[in-house]
């Protein structure tokens, strides 16, 4: 699924780096926790949080994330921001929250993998 | 190469910096991106645990053909169990850390699982040093480590 299908179906607006929208994503990791976002993820990952600090975009840059959706309308900083425009990681928020956002990617298509198995 | 980094104990949204770092450095070498996140995520989270337990510390790495070895010493507190501290979920951090989306008990066992060799030295009252050890793969192969 290309970030921008990704956005549609997360009824999302895209931050910065909107035009590299046509990216590929293989699967989706919803969490808040970035310990466990480095313990499970594996490769090209959409990851959803609703935790807003710059530690979010130091993890999507350690794991080669691509795009970050921030989820029940939390905004990223400006701090946020300029470092992700300057790392290529694209950012994008919704108002929907977690779980219909899981959801709804799931339910569109985008199933997993690229995931540690427990 | 060897390089060295202090890592602040008093701005948290400065941990990271070094992995960074050494990522992009080990990445200019390149270092397939198997092997860039097992030492981006192993140093990444001894550099949260300095910020959040230990008011900061240093890291020296050394980067050779086979091996990188990461030390990071601090003069924080200790770590009271060791054994406890590995186990995937057991965390000390305060609340306020768990809301900045660290320390839920995954940070000691993130770099075990990075490492190829783990050596935790502390001392109660006087600090802690971790040594990580991972080998690198040979430059001018496909190999995925």
């Amino acid at each position: 699924m290309t970030i921008k299908t990704a956005a549609q179906t997360l009824e999302a607006q895209i931050v910065c780096n909107k035009e590299m929208e046509d990216k590929d994503v293989l699967c989706a990791c919803g969490s808040d926790l970035m310990s466990d976002v480095m313990a499970f993820v594996k490769e090209q990952v959409l990851l959803l949080t609703g935790l807003i600090n710059i530690q979010v975009i130091r993890t999507a840059n350690l794991m080669d994330i691509d795009a970050v959706c921030f989820v029940r309308g939390k905004q990223p900083t400006q701090e946020m921001i300029d470092m992700a425009q300057e790392l290529g990681i694209i950012l994008l928020t919704t108002k929907l929250p977690m779980f219909i956002s899981c959801g709804k990617l799931y339910e569109a298509g985008l199933k997993g993998g690229g995931v540690r198995t427990i | 190469m060897n390089l060295h980094y202090t890592i602040p104990g008093d701005n948290f949204s400065l941990a990271g910096f070094a992995s960074a770092d050494v990522k992009k450095k080990l990445k200019e070498m390149g270092y397939n991106s198997a092997v860039l996140k097992r030492v981006a995520i192993a140093m990444y989270e001894a550099e949260i645990n300095m910020a959040v337990h230990a008011g900061g510390g240093e890291a020296f790495v050394e980067i050779t053909d086979t091996y990188i070895k990461i030390i990071m010493k601090d003069c924080g507190p200790g770590i009271p169990c060791v054994e406890k501290a590995l186990k995937e979920g057991y965390s000390t951090a305060p609340r306020m850390i768990q809301e900045l989306g660290f320390g839920a008990g995954m940070g000691l066992h993130n770099m075990q699982e990075n490492s190829d060799e783990l050596d935790i030295e502390s001392t109660m009252g006087k600090g802690t040093t971790v040594t990580m050890t991972i080998q690198l793969p040979p430059l001018d192969t496909d190999e995925i480590f």
